[in-house]
């Protein structure tokens, strides 16, 4: 009974939360690792195009609301998102046309790309701040949880609850479906295969007739929705705060730079093993431990191994013994 | 960082890209390139002299032509522009004097892509595959330019290359250096072209690869495809040359069919160690 109670509330409290927030992160990682392999840079706007986004679901959502059209249980930011997207999308084209385009035609070394980024960053980041103001925005509506603490106690008998919220369960299915259509997309269809091969060898790329700017184009498109998906995940499964999309820069890049940069599955191995790590080092371990351990070995303290706050240091210091020991992440992306 | 095999971020060739991370397939600016008539081959780079940019020339006068069907072959010590001939005549340098016919059309001022939609196969000599997708994958990228369905080349391509077909379903990088170069000649060969030109298809392969690379290639050269090739084996190639062109200081040196420039005492002595 005591182990179950322990696998119940290590999956309440450390899996099901990173399994969410690791399809969240695994989603802005490819975003960040299609930009590197094709247009081979950083990209620091990266968390603010996700913030854009968002923002774009959420003024759609609420016009939504006051229209009162619903999902039913799910939320009505679902039925947002083509329009998120399309808003990202604009955006993106938009800058790519007026700024990153300039620079390509310069052949511009990729580190200038980085600082440019960094100005589109700040720029985003403004504009999202003008219109829909820097505070927290709450948009999730239809049923919070899919199964509450209180009725799985009720249904299974045990201490420890385990609740699923709608959030995190709609945040793992369509993490798994973009994923599925963007490697059906990748392996399967002429573009995507073109996309690959352009990441590749570019010059070769050249030669056989792909037209770089069409890659580029499609590229963009697809971080667009990437990046607004996994912004409107996060916002549901949290809140939605342009600081903290901000913020989110340094995990997902961290995910991206561990699986390996330009490497797409490494992207989402990365985020999954970053969103473990802050989870199961930020975590209190006191009431797990307190199952497994015999009586008299029960921790007193809390067990958790860092604060809450310092959970950015988890990605920051995952990031560095990376860098430092295997640069070309896990799944042998570019050596940064 | 960790081993090559994904580190091939675009040609490493320096004479056709930039420093950086970035890569450049440059279209040459030909023109003013004054056309000078000789011989009617099926392809010929004719009296070429330039160089990359507005650099020093480092052709002067050169020609090289193929006839249909036949296998040419550019020989001569490092640094003769042996690459740079061939490259002028891809249309990835400058040449201000001279002009390149394909088929009796003057292509002088066409760049290399649009050369390869008018039938010019092109096989660089380093980073000619991409090393991260299949071998099938890299033969399908060859085909990208085609609007009809290049499953019979690809055929065609197995047939040539039979160990490619066995290995279709491997990323190319994992493949050897002989099939590495299969798939890169591969690749060329789906767009069906009309000439073929393999820059030092032999480099870094073991003798008995070699060997069998260039029966292939003697393979291709039956199908009716011109091949257009530079060599550091010198001997070997131009025991299977048609013609061969000896190339010192950017210029024609010697020319001959390649029975002749192997017979010849002054090639033997210069460049083919006696």
């Amino acid at each position: 009974m005591d182990l179950l109670n322990a696998i119940v509330a290590l999956s309440n409290f450390v899996i099901i939360p990173a399994v969410a927030y690791g399809s969240q992160l695994a989603l802005g990682a490819l975003g960040v690792t299609l930009i590197y392999g094709i247009l081979r840079f950083s990209n620091f706007a990266h968390g603010d195009t996700m913030a854009f986004g968002t923002m774009g679901v959420i003024l759609f959502t609420w016009w939504l609301q006051g229209l009162g059209v619903s999902l039913g249980p799910l939320p009505t930011a679902l039925l947002a998102l083509p329009v998120g997207i399309a808003l990202c999308a604009a955006l993106v084209l938009a800058t790519d046309r007026v700024v990153y385009r300039f620079y390509r035609a310069q052949r511009v070394k990729p580190v200038i790309l980085v600082i440019v980024s960094m100005g589109v960053m700040f720029v985003y980041n403004g504009l999202t701040r003008f219109v829909i103001g820097p505070d927290d925005q709450s948009f999730g509506d239809g049923t919070r949880f899919l199964i509450s603490a209180l009725d799985f106690r009720a249904m299974t008998g045990l201490q420890e609850g385990l609740a699923i919220r709608t959030s995190q369960a709609i945040t793992l299915v369509t993490a798994i479906v973009v994923v599925a259509l963007l490697f059906w997309f990748l392996n399967r269809t002429r573009t995507g295969k073109s996309m690959r091969a352009y990441s590749d060898n570019e010059d070769l790329a050249l030669l056989s007739g792909i037209n770089p700017e069409r890659v580029v184009l499609v590229t963009w498109l697809i971080v667009a929705a990437l990046a607004t998906v996994a912004g409107t995940l996060y916002g549901l499964d949290k809140s939605f705060k342009p600081f903290t999309y901000f913020q989110l820069l340094l995990p997902i890049f961290a995910s991206a730079i561990v699986g390996g940069l330009g490497s797409p599955v490494g992207a989402i191995a990365g985020g999954f093993i970053i969103a473990f790590s802050e989870v199961t080092i930020t975590y209190a371990w006191k009431k797990v431990l307190g199952y497994l351990l015999p009586e008299n070995l029960e921790p007193d303290g809390l067990v958790q191994l860092l604060a809450v706050d310092y959970k950015f240091a988890v990605s920051f210091v995952i990031l560095v013994i990376v860098l430092l020991i295997r640069p070309t992440g896990l799944f042998r992306g570019k050596a940064v | 960082m960790s081993g090559k095999l994904y580190d091939d971020r675009g040609n490493k060739d320096r004479t056709i890209t930039k420093d950086g991370k970035v890569g450049e397939l440059r279209a040459a600016d030909n023109r003013r390139a004054k056309p000078v008539h000789t011989r009617d081959a099926f392809l010929i780079g004719d009296g070429m002299t330039g160089g990359y940019g507005r650099g020093a020339d480092i052709l002067h006068d050169c020609t090289i032509a193929v006839e249909k069907g036949q296998i040419a072959v550019i020989v001569g010590p490092n640094g003769a522009g042996k690459s740079t001939a061939m490259k002028a005549i891809f249309g990835m340098l400058d040449i201000h004097t001279g002009s390149v016919r394909l088929d009796g059309e003057d292509i002088t001022q066409l760049t290399p892509q649009a050369r390869v939609r008018k039938g010019m196969g092109f096989v660089p000599q380093n980073a000619n595959i991409f090393t991260s997708m299949t071998v099938e994958e890299n033969l399908e990228m060859g085909a990208f330019i085609r609007r009809d369905d290049p499953s019979a080349t690809m055929a065609q391509v197995y047939d040539l290359f039979p160990i490619l077909k066995e290995k279709r379903r491997q990323p190319a990088g994992e493949l050897s250096g002989g099939q590495r170069q299969q798939v890169a000649v591969g690749r060329a060969l789906m767009t069906e072209p009309t000439v073929l030109m393999l820059d030092e298809p032999t480099a870094g392969v073991s003798p008995i690869v070699m060997d069998e690379l260039f029966d292939r290639i003697i393979e291709v050269a039956r199908t009716g495809i011109s091949i257009l090739m530079v060599e550091q084996n010198a001997r070997q190639a131009l025991e299977i040359a048609d013609v061969g062109y000896v190339m010192v200081q950017g210029a024609n040196a010697y020319t001959g069919t390649g029975q002749e420039l192997l017979a010849d005492p002054e090639v033997r002595q210069s460049f083919l160690g006696g």
